[in-house]
């Protein structure tokens, strides 16, 4: 169990620990409400980390699962009165099972083509959803009142929320290290690092990139019903959101791919920024910009792939091979 | 003696290219076999055949009693046939020590992580690369990722080693000392082919060899009987009294 005793681990915990608890403590429902956006990057680009970071496939399309989970919880909270979390568990499922059946159609495509159907995939996915009567078409489902109830009433039941999004960071970071300090992981970076020569020594890359993709899309997958059901209504331009899936890119990249405690990082210093621009007013030639968070992802995506590859954390064990010890 | 490896009547073709005709030859088990020909004459191409990166379009591949032709790399792979390649191909992101766990964890035997580990600290040792354990592969010198090729394919334990050029761009002193290693590796009990292009060397350590050229397979034999092969002097080494040379050097 030494594994398990990795102090990078602890420190991650910590941080997480850090952020989630003040709104608990403070019982401030504003603090609550930005914490809870920190907490869902934070599990965008943990769980994309696992395919993106750790296998080196780079998925424009990560929001898929997210908005398709979120639709069939939603759903069965909705239309069958299923409880909150029986629906997470569902789109949880319901997002595995697409990655499950996706990977072994696109899996065995590489590099830029592999990133290309993802993005169709997502487009793909949010047009059918439009015109998908069940799931009210470009309208969406809007969830009645009275499914709070059960949860004492909406204003618990977003606190109620918030401990499930806290408990599924928690989880996520979890299962990234378990993946990490796994033979899995290793199997993984082999195939990042040169899949043929993977193959060669014997990893079962198609089988193993599989299982990596299904593991990064079943957390999405639950996150989305706990966003929608937090939200009350679910509609096919919020949950298939393109640059919802670059976003979590940037935080990935920004933090550092491949690391545990990276895209954690990545995702609370991107989420911090997007505050900050999103409460400044933004105005070229007297026109508001809407979206100015996207802009500067677009500069930090370029400058980070140029400049520093291999994001904070990556640049910090580079740099200080000592701070190995601590960082993972 | 058992026959490990047996390759019946190989052919591949690229397009119009004739890579591989009818080659075929028994490997017993313990043998270095040395695989010997011109630039392009489908030695590497052999070995791809071989591990499964391609499938020949006629003939069989017989591995310990099993047809393994047109059977993935990593199930070839896992019946315990490894294999170096002409241009190294380190995981330059991970350390080299992970890199070789890779060879223990996925080969022939299938190890946890922290059994592969300490097979991985042996080979190191084995290699001459134990110092460098920690370092990330990519920032090792040729040499030593030549080594370490040959260190991932052996933490596999397999039972047959393809080493494609391990000498090509090694100092003299680094030949001698990977011959060296090839020859505890052959003691071991594991089988070898090997591809070289440094004739002393591959002369000095086969026992058999067979030469290839233009995907034909022109002789077959002990390294004597081979320098004394018209057909192989003509087609390969071109000089007769280099052939002397050489065999004067091997004796």
């Amino acid at each position: 169990m030494k594994k398990w005793l990795h102090p990078g681990l602890w420190l991650t915990l910590a941080i997480l620990l850090v952020i989630s608890i003040w709104p608990i403590l403070t019982r401030d429902a504003a603090l609550r409400e930005r914490t809870f956006t920190i907490l869902l990057a934070i599990v965008m680009a943990s769980s994309l980390n696992i395919i993106l970071g750790y296998t080196g496939y780079v998925s424009f399309g990560h929001v898929v699962f997210y908005g398709l989970g979120g639709y069939m919880g939603v759903y069965a909270i909705d239309k069958w009165g299923w409880p909150l979390p029986a629906g997470v568990l569902l789109g949880g499922l319901t997002a595995g099972l697409l990655a499950f059946l996706l990977g072994r159609a696109i899996l065995r495509l590489r590099g830029a083509y592999f990133a290309l159907v993802t993005i169709g995939i997502n487009e793909a996915m949010r047009t059918f959803v439009s015109n998908f009567q069940p799931f009210g078409a470009s309208t969406g489902i809007e969830l009645h009142f009275s499914v709070y109830k059960p949860y004492g009433g909406a204003a618990e039941a977003l606190w109620l929320t918030y401990y499930l999004v806290v408990a599924l960071s928690l989880i996520n970071i979890l299962l990234s290290y378990w993946v990490r300090q796994s033979k899995l992981g290793l199997g993984l970076m082999a195939i990042r690092e040169d899949e043929d020569a993977a193959e060669v020594m014997g990893v079962v890359a198609p089988q193993y990139k599989t299982l990596a993709y299904v593991l990064s899309a079943i957390l999405p997958g639950m996150l989305g019903v706990l966003f929608f059901f937090k939200n009350g209504t679910v509609e096919p331009k919020d949950a298939f959101r393109l640059h919802f899936s670059i976003e979590a890119i940037v935080m990935v990249m920004l933090g550092g791919q491949g690391t545990v405690l990276g895209p954690l990082v990545g995702a609370w210093g991107y989420q911090r920024l997007r505050g900050l621009l999103l409460t400044t007013n933004w105005k070229i030639a007297g026109l508001a910009i809407k979206d100015f968070q996207l802009v500067i992802a677009g500069i930090l995506l370029l400058l980070i792939v140029l400049f520093v590859p291999a994001g904070l954390v990556g640049w910090l064990q580079q740099k200080f091979s000592k701070l190995r010890r601590v960082l993972i | 003696m058992s026959i490990l490896l047996s390759v019946r009547g190989v052919t591949k073709q690229f397009g119009g290219l004739q890579a591989l005709t009818r080659v075929t030859f028994d490997l017993p088990e313990g043998q270095i076999l040395g695989l010997i020909g011109p630039n392009g004459a489908g030695k590497t191409t052999l070995f791809n055949v071989i591990n499964g990166v391609y499938t020949p379009e006629e003939g069989r591949i017989i591995f310990r009693g099993e047809d393994i032709t047109g059977r993935k790399p990593y199930e070839v792979a896992h019946r315990g046939l490894a294999r170096t390649h002409q241009i190294v191909r380190p995981l330059n992101q991970l350390t080299v020590r992970e890199n070789v766990m890779v060879g223990a964890c996925f080969g022939r035997e299938n190890h946890p992580l922290h059994r592969a580990a300490e097979i991985a600290d042996e080979i190191l040792e084995l290699v001459g690369l134990k110092e460098r354990a920690e370092q990330l592969a990519g920032s090792l010198n040729v040499a030593q990722k030549k080594r370490l090729e040959m260190a991932r394919a052996l933490a596999a334990h397999p039972y047959l080693l393809l080493l494609d050029e391990v000498l090509a761009g090694l100092n003299p002193s680094e030949v001698e000392g990977m011959l060296n290693t090839i020859r505890a590796i052959r003691d071991r009990g594991i089988t070898i082919i090997m591809i070289e292009h440094l004739m002393h060397a591959i002369m000095n350590v086969s026992e058999r060899i067979i030469v290839l050229d233009y995907g034909e397979q022109i002789a077959e034999g002990t390294p004597q009987e081979i320098s004394n092969n018209p057909r192989v002097i003509e087609a390969y080494l071109g000089d007769p009294n280099l052939a002397k040379r050489l065999l004067e050097e091997v004796s």
